[in-house]
């Protein structure tokens, strides 16, 4: 923690970057993001166990991008965030400043994007136990069991599209879910539109979700939506065998494809 | 069996599929009639959303059909779609809706027979799944039903 | 309206359940649902859990749902045939346990539906809407009623309000002529008043900041174009669940939607913190970033409605914070404005 506030303060002593989004202590006991524009405010910044937000979600965030050069605290999710980003042209590559925390809680400097690639082939984050456990648990239901299940999970959900906002991979300006010639899914809360929702937000990150949880971490109602995106994950390295967010050379898994793609379901 | 007729939409693609079907018809082969054939450019166009649309309005099955790999009149369109209908039947079969009423298949322009084969089978297999009732209970079943009703919001 | 006080025994709270119930009125209280507790229409007295400091929503859901069909239509060839919405569906619904807080975000939704135009669904349902309160024993630190003029054992709003005394027993204040039929109508629930105090058992709630000083802050031109509101919502990812959770936030959107011949438009819920929420067909975006967004929210709450609809559009219930995935603290912020504008 002493590394990363020092190096922080350096940072912003020299120039080099003008904000540091890192966490900060928020009320309640809670962690929020901060953002860091003094060296004085390196105090500021904190990091346990409780930041867990994507703040990889700032990066395309417009009155953040104003505030000048940034550098980012990043935890593993947030690395492979601002590696997808890159890919994706959200960012220049090497433009955002990476204050890499990896997954034993040792302070990173990367230099250049390179170093990044380099870290994550072999220090990738997984999904937690407990949500493991879970997709394990849906997974061992009956088609009609899952539906049931979904429909129970779902129902609650009032459409506030907190899901959507905390997602750092959902940075399109208009959502689908906001086309309406035709209207596409319904916007409003109800069983068809929520199940309809949720299903093509899970689509529309199948291949590029960096398994922050951030989507269910945000729902107010506690429903567990970051299951639809981690078990796409999961389906995604099975059949292609590809991780998203490992590199900034190779597109997303359903951006591409290989002609020797195996499925057992075409006839 | 019972006098279930199912609707069942197909999205094909216009290079291949969609020839193979005319084909069908031109070689005065018989297939069942609970086809809706809708064309496409490319298989590759088929969003997965309109897959869920023809649920949500009524539709009990679907097929979705285009040219073999390699044949592809975009060159990759239908190497894309693979891809995506690899991902899209894992997220059907996780959020519990039933990927056996989806036909996937490759329709050559040549293979009018193979088409009849796919409709007829998968005509079958509606059949004996029945009417999607759990779909259209949450769409278009259930807002008919509703407004029939008159309920003013529970 | 002088306020009369009776009591009910712990032992006929449910008789008083019961009552209300073979009346036959539908009773949303609060129920637990797993980790959380949820307003629900309930059945038995059992089902019922006053173990709770905030439910997670409001329980706007009953006077503006979340979808509100307006009308129905029939599309025949040519014709269309508009078909109203049969009023007398509208149920008698019982709020049972509803704290203070959310009973008086009823006052500022009212404000807003019947500012100009009156909207018969909602004062429909505001007719059919008996409300029995709970004063508060329990708070934390997303509590601020206080600051907005409003308290843990504030009577405003509600018919009969109830406050736990120490042996259990209630203390029943009857506020409204519905309230008092309501007791005259059950004598063997509604009986002759203790002596003790309702103070005694309610929690204090620390003063954040004070209203009447807020607003004329918030009305200021200077507050409205300070850079606060930059600095202070840069972590907001314009959401809505704030909006949503919010006992008072009454933004809507209207939507059609059918099947073939049949159609229905109705109003569903809506936030001004979201992107779209003020997009115009031309493409301009009057509120073109989160900050504007967030300023209006407060704005809205805390200059607009004062001066428009003579109310505060915030009850200090704090359920905006607690909802918050990135820990925007509306009592925090307020304080903020109020010591530093």
């Amino acid at each position: 923690m002493d590394s990363l506030r020092r190096k922080a303060q350096q940072l912003l002593e020299s120039k080099e970057v003008d904000c540091i989004i890192g966490y900060n202590e928020g009320s309640s006991g809670n962690v929020h993001a901060g953002f860091i524009t003094t060296p004085g405010q390196a105090e500021k910044l904190i990091f346990d166990d409780r930041c867990k937000q994507n703040l990889g979600v700032y990066l395309t965030k417009h009155e953040v991008m104003r505030l000048g050069k940034l550098a980012i605290v990043a935890p593993v999710p947030v690395m492979r965030t601002v590696l997808i980003l890159t890919y994706e042209c959200q960012i220049v590559e090497n433009s955002v400043k990476v204050l890499g925390i990896g997954l034993d809680g040792q302070f990173l400097d990367f230099n250049e994007y390179a170093d990044i690639e380099k870290y994550l082939t072999d220090h990738c984050n997984e999904h937690p136990e407990e949500d493991k456990k879970l997709i394990e648990k849906i997974s061992a239901m009956s088609v009609e069991e899952r539906w049931d299940f979904w429909h129970e999970t779902l129902k609650p959900c009032i459409k506030c599209f907190a899901c959507r906002q905390a997602c750092p991979m959902c940075y399109c300006v208009r959502c689908q879910v906001e086309c309406n010639q035709p209207q596409w899914i319904p916007v409003q809360s109800s069983e068809l539109g929520n199940m309809e929702w949720h299903f093509m937000r899970a689509m529309h990150l199948a291949g590029r979700c960096t398994g922050c949880g951030d989507c269910g971490r945000s729902c107010p109602l506690g429903i567990p939506v970051h299951l639809l995106t981690f078990k796409m994950s999961d389906v995604v390295l099975d059949n292609f065998n590809t991780k998203a967010g490992l590199t900034i050379k190779e597109p997303s898994t359903l951006s591409t494809y290989k002609a020797n793609d195996k499925e057992t379901f075409i006839r | 069996m019972s006098d279930f007729t199912p609707k069942i939409t197909a999205f094909v693609c216009n290079w291949c599929t969609y020839a193979g079907a005319d084909l069908t018809g031109t070689s005065r082969m018989k297939y069942s009639a609970n086809v809706k054939i809708i064309r496409f450019p490319c298989t590759g166009r088929v969003d997965f959303m309109l897959l869920l649309k023809a649920f949500d309005n009524g539709a009990d099955g679907i097929i979705v059909s285009g040219c073999h790999p390699n044949d592809c009149h975009y060159t990759s369109g239908n190497f894309h779609a693979r891809r995506r209908w690899i991902v899209f039947r894992n997220l059907c079969d996780f959020m519990g809706i039933d990927s056996r009423r989806i036909t996937f298949s490759w329709v050559s322009a040549a293979e009018g027979g193979k088409w009849a084969e796919i409709v007829n089978s998968t005509t079958e297999k509606v059949i004996e799944l029945g009417p999607y009732k759990r779909y259209s209970q949450i769409s278009k079943d259930g807002f008919i039903n509703e407004f029939e009703k008159g309920t003013i919001n529970g | 309206m002088s306020m009369e006080i009776k009591s009910i025994q712990k032992d006929s709270l449910d008789k008083l359940f019961n009552s209300l119930k073979s009346r036959g009125n539908l009773i949303y209280a609060p129920v637990k649902v797993k980790n959380e507790v949820q307003f629900d229409f309930v059945e038995k007295f059992e089902q019922i859990t006053d173990d709770f400091i905030q439910t997670t929503q409001s329980v706007k859901n009953s006077v503006f749902p979340k979808i509100e069909t307006l009308f129905k239509f029939v599309k025949t060839g040519k014709e269309v045939k508009m078909l109203d919405m049969d009023m007398s569906l509208i149920p008698e619904i019982v709020i049972w346990g509803i704290h203070p807080c959310d009973v008086w975000g009823f006052d500022s939704l009212r404000a807003i539906f019947t500012w100009d135009t009156h909207d018969m669904f909602f004062e429909k349902r505001m007719d059919k809407l008996t409300i029995i309160g709970m004063s508060c024993a329990k708070a934390d630190d997303y509590c601020f009623c206080t600051s907005v003029n409003l308290g843990p054992g504030s009577t405003k709003g509600s018919d009969v309000l109830l406050t736990k005394t120490g042996n259990g027993d209630y203390i029943a204040e009857l506020v409204s002529d519905k309230g008092k039929a309501l007791a005259t109508s059950m004598p063997d629930v509604f009986v002759q008043a203790v002596q003790s105090k309702k103070e005694d058992f309610l929690v204090v709630v620390e003063k954040r900041f004070d209203s009447e000083s807020l607003i004329p802050k918030m009305q200021k031109k200077e507050t409205f174009d300070s850079p606060f509101w930059v600095t202070n919502s840069l972590r907001c990812l314009g959401c809505g669940a704030c909006a949503y959770v919010c006992p008072t936030c009454a933004c809507f959107d209207i939507q059609d939607e059918g099947y073939g011949a049949r159609n229905i438009r109705f109003r569903c819920w809506d936030s001004c913190g979201l992107k779209q929420f003020t997009i115009h067909t031309s493409g301009h975006n009057p509120r073109e970033v989160q900050s504007q967004r967030w300023r209006q929210r407060l704005m809205h709450k805390f200059a607009y409605m004062p001066e428009r609809n003579k109310v505060t559009g915030c009850v200090g219930c704090g359920k905006c914070s607690r909802a918050c995935p990135v820990d925007m603290n509306i009592a925090e912020q307020l304080q903020e404005i109020d010591q530093k504008m």
